[in-house]
């Protein structure tokens, strides 16, 4: 199963874009997975920075979710202002509270301008660009969340505890022997 | 398994506790029929929500998903409801899966249907079918883009 489409300039790129790792998360904010497996990713994409780019896609289930598409949009409004990271980790951090007040003061955290945070959350743009990830994941076969690929194809092992780390760091060193 | 080019057999079967329909019903409609093992189950569950989220893109193109396990028409009110479920699941229940094996994908073993997934046309011939391991969700991929073809045959 690959990833349709490919990582571009219009994703949310967390590291050095000239990685030989791509990993890319499809996620929902209200989804307590990926709550749980926010951590496990932030702690390999900080151990293993020089050889993994991680990308952040959105996949709400918005029918038993429904304020991750919200929370997906807070995130992308932070991204106009150059924080889509500082807002996508204090939304997860939170991820139990995300109502508009909540999200206002994440923003309000991360130091973003929140007039204009509160504006950017009404625009249509936003809402489409969160539909069309979730499309994307779709035809790429997420099936659940959080799903990941790497380097494109769709990593089917466990994601929890060391397992997507050592597997990560397996494969770091295979690519550094080519 | 019956598989793509053959008619889909029709079949009437409750779809809530007083009503019962029948697959050439919708005659003029796409059909997704998904043959799944047991309500309540995790990966199901997690099937049917994915298909409940995109119902929209399912109206866009003129198509209807059908669950179909064999489970009774109270468990599946009850499940409905519980999940939110906005398309219709048909109890396969009296006699038991026999639905499921006219179309091949009955488990006689486990006394349930097989996860598997079936495209029919506007006139009821199965354009696309695929059986999942029962233990994993086959996602909507595939049905996207089985239906995606029979867009650009129009």
């Amino acid at each position: 199963m690959s990833l349709t489409p490919p990582v571009s300039s219009i994703d949310h790129l967390w590291g050095n874009k000239d990685a030989l790792i791509e990993l890319v998360e499809y996620g929902d904010f209200q989804c307590p997975h990926c709550g749980r497996a926010f951590p496990i990713v932030k702690r390999l994409k900080e151990a293993m920075k020089d050889s993994v780019k991680f990308i952040f896609r959105n996949f709400p289930i918005s029918k038993i979710h429904p304020q991750a598409k919200d929370a997906a949009v807070a995130a992308e409004a932070g991204g106009l202002q150059n924080k889509f990271w500082e807002m996508h980790d204090l939304i997860f951090e939170h991820q139990k509270r995300l109502n508009h007040i909540s999200l206002i003061e994440y923003a309000t955290i991360a130091r973003l301008d929140v007039p204009r945070f509160n504006e950017d959350m009404k625009q249509e743009n936003l809402f489409k660009k969160v539909e069309k990830d979730f499309m994307g994941g779709l035809k790429s076969g997420v099936n659940a969340t959080p799903t990941f690929f790497i380097n494109g194809l769709r990593y089917e092992g466990s994601w929890e505890e060391n397992n997507l780390f050592e597997y990560l760091q397996n494969l770091e060193i295979s690519v550094k022997e080519i | 398994m019956l598989q793509p080019g053959n008619k889909a057999p029709n079949f009437t079967l409750y779809v809530s506790p007083d009503q019962e329909i029948s697959l050439y019903n919708y005659k003029g409609k796409r059909v997704v029929l998904v043959f799944y093992p047991a309500d309540w189950s995790p990966v199901c569950g997690d099937q049917l929500m994915l298909y409940n989220e995109i119902t929209d893109v399912f109206d866009k193109m003129n198509t209807q998903v059908l669950g179909i396990s064999v489970d009774g028409k109270w468990c599946h009110a009850s499940f409905r409801e519980q999940r939110n479920l906005s398309f219709p699941l048909l109890a396969d229940f009296e006699p038991k899966g026999s639905v499921a094996r006219m179309y091949g994908v009955y488990n006689e073993q486990v006394g349930e249907s097989e996860r598997a997934l079936f495209v029919l046309d506007e006139n009821s011939i199965i354009q696309w079918s695929f059986l999942s391991e029962p233990q994993i969700n086959p996602g909507a991929d595939g049905i996207l883009e089985a239906l995606e073809k029979l867009e650009r045959v129009i």
